[in-house]
Parts: C-alpha cells; sequence; structure tokens
C-alpha cells in the first residue's frame, strides 16, 4: 500500500512539475499541456505498479529532453544574436587566406 | 584555495523569445504585459559560481539584483538554480528602464564594501541594452583586476586563469583576487532552474535595499534621444529563368 501512495504522488509530482515546464513551450503552454494532459489520461486506469513506474520513467526522459530543448534553442538565439556575424568574418578570412596561398 | 564568498548580479530583462515593440513615444520599448526573465548570461555567471561551489573553491553564493519588485523573481530563480542568498535593490517601477551601467556599478560597489567578497561575477551584457559596461566600471570603482568575457575560469594558488573571448581568438590572463569576472556565452551551460528547487528556494533570504539606503544617486546621466525598429528587410524577386538571374547577378556586380 506505501508503495502505491508514494507512486500516485510521484506521478501527481511528475504532472505538475511537466506542466510548470510548458509555460516556455515554444509552441505554447496551451499546447503542451493539452499534449500532457492527454498523455497522462491514456494511461489512468494503468494499475501494474511496475508499468507505471515506466511510464513514470519516461515522463523524467521527456523532461529532461524539454530541458535540453529549452538550453539549446536559448543558446542557439544568443549565439544568432552575438556570435554569427563575427563566427562569419572568420570564415571568410579563412577563405581569403587560404586563397591568397594558392 | 577554498572558501571563497562570490557575489553574482543578475538583471531581469525581456525574455530572448519576445518580439521587441517600439514604445508609440519612440523613447524605449513596450514592456507591461511582456514575459520578462533573467538575461542569459547572468545565468552564465549564476552557473559559474554553483560550479565552483560544487567543486569546493566557493563557500558562498550571494546574488543581487537592481530592479522593480519583479526582480524577486528572477533572484528566486538564481536561488532555485544553488545561491545561497539574494539582495533586491528595489528601483521604483517606471525608472528601472533609466537605470544605468553606471548607477549599477556604483550600486555594486556598495555591496562589495557591505559583503566582502572575494569575486564578483556578472553577466557580460544585458540583452536589452546590450551596455556591456557594467563589469568594467566595477572594476574601475573598485580598483581589483577584471577579467571580462571569460569563456572559461580555472581557479589556483589563490588567483584566476581566465580564458577570453576577443576578437579574432582567445587570450588567456591571470589574476589575482579579489577581482571581477563577465561571463560569456560558452563559460558554461546553465542549469534549468526546476520547480522543486524553485519551491525549496523560497525558503532563502532575500534582503530588501534601496538606492538611497546605500548612499548611491542613480539619476540617469544619459538620456535617451529616440528609439527605432531595425531596418526592414527588403523583398525579393523572382526570376524566370537561368539566363535573366546570370544578367541580375552580373548587373549587381556579383559575377
Amino acid at each position: 500500500m506505501a508503495s502505491h501512495c508514494n507512486l500516485r504522488r510521484s506521478v501527481i509530482q511528475l504532472y505538475k512539475e511537466l506542466q510548470f515546464m510548458g509555460r516556455e513551450y515554444p509552441a505554447g503552454a496551451d499546447y503542451f499541456n493539452k499534449k500532457c494532459k492527454a498523455a497522462f489520461l491514456k494511461n489512468k486506469d494503468e494499475k501494474d505498479p511496475e508499468k507505471i513506474e515506466m511510464l513514470i520513467n519516461r515522463g523524467r526522459f521527456v523532461q529532461k529532453e524539454i530541458e535540453a530543448l529549452y538550453s539549446l534553442r536559448k543558446y542557439r538565439a544568443m549565439k544568432q544574436r552575438y556570435y554569427d556575424k563575427d563566427e562569419m568574418d572568420k570564415q571568410s578570412k579563412k577563405i581569403e587566406n587560404f586563397i591568397k596561398q594558392l | 584555495m577554498s572558501g571563497l564568498r562570490v557575489l553574482v548580479g543578475c538583471k531581469r530583462v525581456i525574455d530572448y523569445a519576445v518580439k521587441i515593440r517600439v514604445r508609440p513615444d519612440s523613447l524605449g520599448v513596450v514592456t507591461d504585459g511582456v514575459k520578462h526573465s533573467m538575461n542569459p548570461f547572468d545565468e552564465n555567471a549564476i552557473e559559474e559560481a554553483v560550479r565552483m561551489k560544487q567543486k569546493k573553491i566557493v563557500k558562498e553564493i550571494v546574488v543581487a539584483s537592481c530592479g522593480p519588485s519583479q526582480s524577486q523573481e528572477t533572484i528566486r530563480t538564481a536561488l532555485a538554480m544553488g545561491a545561497d542568498r539574494g539582495i533586491h535593490v528595489e528601483v521604483p517601477a517606471g525608472t528601472d528602464a533609466d537605470l544605468q551601467p553606471l548607477a549599477v556599478a556604483k550600486i555594486f560597489s556598495k555591496l562589495v564594501e557591505k559583503e566582502k567578497p572575494d569575486l564578483v561575477i556578472l553577466g557580460k551584457q544585458a540583452i536589452d541594452d546590450d551596455a556591456n559596461q557594467t563589469t568594467q566600471l566595477l572594476a574601475g570603482m573598485l580598483d581589483w583586476p577584471q577579467g571580462t568575457m571569460a569563456s572559461v575560469v580555472n581557479a589556483a594558488d589563490g588567483r584566476l586563469t581566465i580564458t577570453r573571448e576577443i576578437d579574432g581568438g582567445l587570450e588567456d590572463i591571470s589574476v589575482s583576487l579579489p577581482a571581477v569576472i563577465s561571463a560569456d556565452l560558452r563559460l558554461n551551460e546553465p542549469r534549468y532552474a526546476t520547480l522543486p528547487n524553485i519551491m525549496k528556494a523560497k525558503k532563502k533570504k532575500i534582503e530588501k535595499m534601496t538606492p538611497e539606503n546605500l548612499g548611491v544617486d542613480i539619476t540617469p546621466r544619459l538620456k535617451i534621444l529616440n528609439v527605432v525598429d531595425p531596418p526592414v528587410r527588403q523583398a525579393g524577386e523572382k526570376v524566370p529563368d537561368v539566363s535573366t538571374l546570370m544578367e541580375k547577378l552580373k548587373e549587381k556586380g556579383h559575377l
């Protein structure tokens, strides 16, 4: 029974964390939160503790993926804004030097 | 070397993903009802401090922010990332857009007097005003060595070795402590402030101060004359076949 309570708690915790993360989702919080809710509802009748554990782990994996998505998106935006022009200049200089050597 | 105390600065700015709109009076940008978040370069600064703490180089991380009352949320995020306590220097809403690097540097130099940190880490610039001045001004006021645009920071024998990103390459410098560092984008990958950590961060203390308490005059010295949108990219043109394309390119001198 105790493990059942624990599972229930971690499912709720996972759901809350995912909903919180959804706020920043590029396609909008509504889009993400609806999908997230649907995914949880789809498995609401699951009774097998092992399977529930597996589903929670899958949720944790999704969390990691979303975190990676956000940080990559931010990094790319910053790079584009502040560095890409320099990078291009560097590249073109490299090519120029290369041509000079020929 | 261990047991350093670090002061980290963070600024609340308009979120990087938001489309910026110029105010009708063209003296600023629209901030009302716009999503704000922590300046990405400040996230790098906090992450570096937290990593130094994990390596046991740093004992305590104090995070400070100057801005309106909502800046507390930014401080809270920093606390969730791993800072120990916060200082909020409250500037009345409405005048916060006028808070210029000189005033911020003065506030920080007072905070340094109070907190006596061994190291100050700031983001290299804020993505709203892109001034890139606060670190340099602060280092000048304190007469401390500065390592700006750091992409690698290593601590050894009471000194810091900093790799700086400069035009056309990298520069390695060694500075003594106390010092001021500004974080560049490639310094590290900031961690995500998770919900449980944000909840835990609510227990950490945030001290409130005002510029008047600290004896700093924040009247702006610079006046904004005009803010305009960047030029709109001109529409392209479709050509019917290759020969016209070649002609057009020749005309413009690309061939």
